[in-house]
């Protein structure tokens, strides 16, 4: 398709030809990968070597992420040439999306007692 | 036998589940068996079952499948709109002491059903099948990307509709409004299964959605005739792609949503109870996070139409193309972030509310952009006053209207006050009936022709028109009223004698929408009648535009003989200046899908698997769901999906076709 484009990432194991063919060595890697970032999340919830709980799931959360990017890379085969760019539109797409749906409910329900009638403060006070 | 032996076969179904004590219920199933059987009975004394399942419900044809969608859409309008009469001349008596003639448990279950079913059953099937039909048509390809999964799409939301239609004769419908908020619709406040048959109707009629969505943006992604570059496609296919896109992006929120209400329900966890950490709050956020975007998806195609009307019958191409590619993209993107809207009231303070406000009304300015670029379309335009054009002029005024209702609405203090009254319905109708039911009345007129090979009849047309128009307007503008005087929806009864006047306005309005739908299926009868007279030869009746209209009417299974090149927006419209001839020699065979009954058998088991859930008659629903997925598995050893189309067969009918259109010079 793109010769240039070929050949400058003959390196790596993605053959631009409209879809991304992964090897065998590839789908190992991405298994190795996500056994690790999985593994790693458990062993710092079993071990308890963060000093706090909240830490700890933070790091779980980051894990989390580093993990769908390898899923998407290594299982998926997203790149920005993919079915002419097609897949990464919609990945970006499905981004904003979800971005839009979480960070939009969770500011949406830690809002929603504004206007309402301050219940803790009056269990308080029993 | 023993009540537990009993309950193990038959759940909780037993006789006393038939609304036998409900005289309209037992009247209206009477006639329904009644037509049921006589239709049943004439179609197998015309011996048409074995016409019906080879041509038609085992088809793979986007062209049958969309036909089907557009009936489909057509008998649940009959069932929702008697829904609303009925609700019209509840509220139009219930004054003065009188109770009405609907008890509340009944009446309940009418808006419910009404709501339910105008949306899931009747705006999307119309908008799917006009997608189904016309899309792969404009963009010149021979069918979707995957007609076995369009024919599976398509029986999952029949089975969907066949669950509600059955909640009217075994056990009973939702009452909880038509996207079931719990609390009332967890298990302490909605114990039977009326509740039950919502989820059910609506995940299996979902999953038909979806991959209906998923289908069509692979056809209009992967399926181009060569030349067609993404800003030369048809606006119809634009305003479609995006549709399809909201589909697969927010669906997935509706099905996980009624999932975790049905985990409430069944297995008592509490996701969206009053206790135990549960929201109900988050119940109404995340549904409509699926439920905003489903307004512009049912809209969104509807814009496709009318563009394409506007240019068709103004006899100009489409002013603004771009602009109007964009405003559809924009409002895809926004159409995510005003959610909140619908509970502005819910809670929340000043900032995420003036958000959600602000958001609100900047969509309503693509729309504008849009509507600019029709009148601009239309203007020094020669106009052509046909029935597709007298919809689109109807929906032009009759949204800005209800566009202009909603930005009021967005005004979160002005929505204090409106909040759940009877000027949200109009609001709602205004936007929905003028979009969305207009855009496609507009469509089936003029995509008619195309698919029957006969115009529709203009009389009946216009007595139609003219019914459902005024018949609008009186309806819904007694409710705008009667909204800023602070009635609230789905009240049963009413105490201020002085409301009864508008009631008794909108139950007229109501009657001649309801003479409207008469109208449009005497058009519909008195056109097949007709059809000599109306015959459409040259398969170009409107002087059109876009590539549908270059193809035979009714196109042949193949669409296309040979598969056309686009060199221009308005690409048919350039062949016919460019003194584009049709090719008459050299001729291939052409490789096609081959039909399959495996959708409708699949969607069959989804229905009972649903209807097992319902009623807990758990060996139902297993065994349904274990013989879906043999049924399913089995489907991957079939090796008999496609075969060819000899040449001779597509000479034959391209021959007809070369003497039909030298008939008509």
């Amino acid at each position: 398709m793109n010769t240039d484009t070929h050949a400058a990432h003959a390196g790596d194991h993605h053959h631009d030809d409209g879809h991304a063919h992964s090897t065998f060595s590839g789908y190992m890697l991405g298994f190795v990968l996500s056994v690790v970032l999985t593994a790693i999340p458990f062993w710092l919830v079993m071990s308890g070597a963060l000093p706090s709980k909240q830490i700890t799931a933070l790091v779980i959360m980051a894990f989390a992420v580093v993990q769908i990017v390898v899923h998407m890379i290594y299982f998926l085969h997203m790149n920005t040439k993919s079915e002419n760019g097609w897949s990464m539109m919609a990945l970006i797409f499905t981004i904003v999306m979800v971005v839009i749906a979480l960070s939009g409910s969770l500011w949406v329900m830690n809002h929603l007692n504004s206007n309402m009638m301050p219940m803790h403060e009056m269990t308080g006070m029993k | 036998m023993s009540p537990d032996l009993l309950k193990l076969i038959f759940g909780r179904l037993g006789l006393e589940s038939l609304p036998l004590h409900e005289p309209i219920v037992v009247g209206t199933f009477a006639v329904v068996a009644l037509g049921g059987a006589t239709l049943l009975a004439g179609l197998t004394y015309f011996r048409l079952w074995g016409y019906l399942w080879r041509e038609w419900f085992t088809t793979v044809d986007h062209k049958r499948i969309g036909i089907m969608y557009m009936i489909l859409g057509i008998v649940m309008l009959l069932r929702g709109f008697a829904d609303a009469l009925m609700m019209r001349g509840q509220q139009m008596l219930a004054f003065n002491g009188s109770e009405g003639y609907l008890n509340a448990h009944h009446y309940d279950q009418v808006f419910t059903a009404h709501g339910v079913i105008m949306i899931f059953f009747v705006a999307m099937p119309l908008v799917t099948g006009l997608m189904n039909y016309v899309v792969p048509l404009q963009i010149g390809a021979r069918d979707v990307s995957f007609p076995f999964l369009n024919n599976f799409s398509f029986w999952m939301t029949v089975g969907g509709a066949v669950l509600v239609m059955a909640s009217l004769f075994i056990g009973e419908f939702a009452r909880t409004g038509w996207l079931a908020y719990p609390p009332l619709s967890n298990i302490g406040y909605s114990p039977d299964v009326g509740v039950d048959y919502y989820i059910w109707a609506l995940q299996v009629a979902g999953v038909g959605t979806t991959l209906s969505g998923i289908n069509l943006i692979c056809t209009i992604v992967k399926l181009r005739c060569p030349g067609m570059t993404m800003m030369k496609m048809p606006v119809f296919t634009w305003t479609s792609l995006c549709t399809n896109i909201l589909i697969v992006a927010s669906f997935p929120v509706l099905t996980v949503v009624l999932a975790l209400l049905s985990l409430d329900r069944y297995v008592g966890t509490n996701f969206f109870t009053n206790d135990f950490g549960g929201s109900p709050m988050m119940y109404v956020n995340l549904i409509w996070i699926w439920g905003h975007p489903e307004v512009y998806i049912l809209v969104l195609p509807a814009f496709g139409v009318f563009s394409e009307v506007t240019s068709t019958f103004s006899g100009k191409r489409l002013f603004g193309y771009t602009s109007m590619v964009y405003a559809t993209v924009v409002i895809t993107i926004l159409s995510y972030l005003v959610w909140l809207h619908h509970f502005f009231t819910m809670g929340s303070g000043a900032s995420v509310n003036s958000f959600f406000g602000i958001t609100t009304m900047i969509i309503s300015i693509p729309t504008g952009a849009k509507m600019f670029n029709w009148l601009f379309t239309m203007y020094r335009g020669r106009i052509r006053y046909e029935l597709p054009m007298l919809w689109t002029i109807a929906f032009m005024l009759t949204f800005v209207l209800g566009g202009m209702t909603g930005v009021l609405l967005a005004v979160p203090p002005a929505d204090f006050v409106l909040h759940n009254s009877l000027f949200l319905i109009a609001h709602f109708h205004n936007v929905i009936i003028g979009g969305v039911v207009f855009g496609a009345f507009a469509g089936i007129n003029y995509w008619f022709p195309k698919a029957f090979g006969f115009k529709l009849d203009v009389f009946w047309g216009k007595l139609s028109f003219w019914f459902w128009v005024v018949g609008f307007y009186l309806a819904f503008m007694p409710l705008y009223v009667l909204g800023l005087m602070g009635v609230t929806r789905r009240l049963r009864v009413f105490d201020d004698p002085s409301l009864q006047i508008w009631f008794v306005i909108a139950a007229i309005g109501a009657f001649l929408v309801f003479l409207g739908i008469l109208c449009m299926l005497m058009q519909f009868a008195v056109s097949f009648l007709k059809r000599e007279q109306l015959k459409d030869v040259t398969g170009d009746p409107w002087d059109a535009r876009t590539l549908e209209w270059a193809t035979s009417s009714p196109p042949p299974d193949y669409n296309f003989a040979f598969t056309p090149v686009v060199h221009d927006n308005d690409a048919w419209w350039d062949m016919k200046k460019r003194g584009y001839q049709r090719p008459l020699t050299g001729f291939r065979p052409i490789h096609m899908p081959s039909s399959t009954g495996t959708g409708i058998i699949l969607a069959g088991f989804a229905t009972a698997m649903g209807f097992g859930l319902i009623w807990y008659i758990w060996w139902l629903a297993a065994g349904s769901f274990i013989a879906m997925l043999v049924v399913g598995i089995g489907h991957t050893f079939n090796y008999h999906r496609d075969f060819d189309i000899p040449a001779e067969d597509v000479i034959r009918t391209e021959d007809a076709r070369t003497k039909l259109l030298a008939g008509a010079k």
